[in-house]
């Protein structure tokens, strides 16, 4: 291991935050090293070898992606990322149907970027139904069918949700939008390459896809476009009419390429990968359980992807857990959401009380996380969780058999 | 966020961690803030027959900011009178600690665990001064007897 393949330096801590982004795979390193010096050139000249050569890259890469997804490689557009390619699809697509249709269905746990995506939708006159989600995380079947109508352009449902880590029912939700005739987009930033994924069995028409996640290179990402029945969209960046149209703009060829790497290897290892990281994920829940009353798991733990676990840690208010447990980088709730004060708005729709949201951290594991880093992520938060506990009030009053909601806080 | 040495020495080695018996009368309670809006603070004194404050003891609910702040003025607090507990403010705590912007409440939910204690604390001793008057002292009822 040289300088630049070594995944974390002793002096770091252990890395634990797989949903916030993936540190680069040295395979996507290596496949990406030539792009970077001699093979520089601008994939889109089409007059002399260093243009064929970048082409024949960033070719590849697009064909790696589209098997990661079951699509056809011409299908597959490069974005800077998941949000450019989730804002592309909603936008993109609200904007061509616009004389036709005016309404979109998204629910309310979705990222920031479709969240936001959709209310700019609003200001121009769009209508925007967001779908609640029940307690563990995932919607209601019966609720979506009952919100499109003959005037939805595109239902918009993330595939895997990036605080709780629950998947929701693709197939289902696919065949419902075919049934009645609207798109379906779905952000799959933290599902590709965790999970199969396949456009054509789940009936999907776009899908956002982002590079940092699956241990590629950030400041890539991509959108499927489904071409048959063809899906239309307005471009938001328009030029040089790279990418069928709907992106202009010089192609990163470094960045491609390791996309394309990082989707084939996540396609290749796949399953051995999930096994591995469900042992993980059930040793420290496992080994939490054993050592601390009082912890609750936010969003279903069976339709979850095994690299991401959500706890709630009673008594104990989440930053300060943070601050104690030095050696482990985790979040509270989003990333995101960590500059303000406010709880998770995931936590919330899925009905967790405030007091348990403010308690809460998310822990991703992933492909470099080991058991030995298991071990001593939880035994790291036994000791502070248990410290903290001691110097709760709230653990106190719990203790003494005072019931909290009983009590008239004082809300500042 | 980071955090000053001063804040962070606080929050890893909190003093006066703990609980005084809240039905004595001589200790005042304060408990403020609210766990839905993440932090709760529980604030005891102890004053002694001198009037001088002989222990603080807290427990805290919150963030970093919220437990160093309580962690700071129970050592503030001890061995001043309740008159001069009074006087810490908010800002003083903040200035000390060098919180962030986003933790000044923090510091103001810390000024107001002193006053609550001592508003608990002077409630009970305005009720036992007025309980002393109804019941004799023990020297009242001896010039009674002698009678």
């Amino acid at each position: 291991m040289n300088a630049f393949t070594q995944i974390r330096r002793n002096d770091q801590p252990i890395y634990l935050d797989y949903q916030a982004t993936t540190p680069l795979d040295p395979r996507v390193l290596e496949a990406m090293m030539p792009y970077f010096t001699y093979k520089f050139g601008n994939p889109h000249s089409r007059s002399h070898s260093y243009g064929w050569e970048a082409e024949e890259g960033v070719e590849k890469a697009r064909a790696q992606v589209a098997r990661l997804i079951g699509a056809d490689e011409k299908e597959v557009i490069f974005t800077s990322g998941a949000t450019e390619s989730n804002n592309l699809a909603i936008r993109g697509v609200a904007e061509f149907y616009k004389d036709r249709k005016n309404h979109v269905v998204t629910t309310v746990t979705e990222h920031k970027c479709v969240l936001d995506t959709c209310r700019h939708l609003e200001q121009q006159g769009f209508e925007v139904t967001y779908l609640p989600v029940q307690k563990n995380g995932l919607i209601d079947l019966d609720q979506l069918r009952a919100a499109i109508t003959d005037k939805t352009v595109v239902v918009s449902i993330m595939a895997v949700n990036n605080e709780i880590g629950v998947i929701q029912p693709l197939a289902e939700i696919g065949k419902i939008c075919r049934e009645k005739k609207t798109f379906f987009h779905t952000d799959a930033a933290q599902a590709a390459g965790k999970i199969p994924l396949d456009v054509e069995a789940m009936n999907i028409d776009l899908m956002s896809i982002s590079g940092h996640k699956i241990y590629g290179p950030k400041g890539i990402g991509a959108l499927y476009v489904r071409r048959k029945p063809r899906v239309r969209l307005v471009p938001l960046i328009v030029g040089g009419g790279q990418e069928r149209g709907f992106r202009s703009g010089t192609l990163p060829t470094p960045l491609c390429v390791g996309l394309g790497e990082a989707a084939e290897i996540c396609m290749k290892e796949m399953d051995s990968e999930a096994k591995r990281l469900k042992k993980l994920q059930d040793r420290m829940l496992k080994g939490l359980r054993e050592k601390l009353p009082e912890i609750y798991v936010n969003g279903d733990l069976e339709h979850r992807i095994p690299g991401n676990l959500n706890i709630s840690f009673a008594y104990v208010e989440g930053e300060s857990l943070m601050m104690g447990i030095k050696s482990l980088s985790v979040s509270s709730g989003s990333a995101c959401t960590s500059a303000s004060l406010e709880p998770s708005y995931v936590l919330r729709a899925l009905g967790v009380d405030e007091e348990l949201a403010h308690t809460s951290l998310r822990i991703g594991l992933g492909r470099f996380t080991t058991e030995q880093e298991v071990d001593t992520a939880v035994n790291e938060l036994v000791r502070h969780v248990t410290k903290l506990r001691e110097m709760s009030p709230l653990w106190e009053m719990a203790q003494e058999g005072i019931d909290l909601k009983s009590i008239e806080w004082a809300a500042h | 966020m980071s955090y000053s040495e001063k804040l962070i020495d606080h929050y890893e080695n909190p003093r006066n961690i703990g609980s005084l018996d809240k039905n004595a009368e001589d200790v005042g309670t304060g408990l403020v803030g609210a766990p839905a809006c993440g932090d709760v603070m529980k604030l005891q004194i102890k004053v002694g027959a001198d009037g001088l404050i002989e222990d603080a003891k807290f427990k805290t609910f919150g963030c970093g900011s919220a437990i160093a702040s309580s962690s700071l003025v129970t050592e503030w607090v001890k061995g001043k009178t309740i008159e001069e507990a009074e006087t810490i403010k908010n800002t003083d705590i903040a200035r000390h600690l060098a919180l962030p912007p986003v933790k000044i409440h923090c510091s103001v939910l810390a000024e107001d665990a002193i006053k609550a204690a001592i508003a608990d604390y002077r409630a009970k001793a305005t009720q036992k001064s007025a309980k002393d008057d109804e019941s004799p002292t023990a020297a009242q009822e001896a010039v009674a007897n002698a009678k």
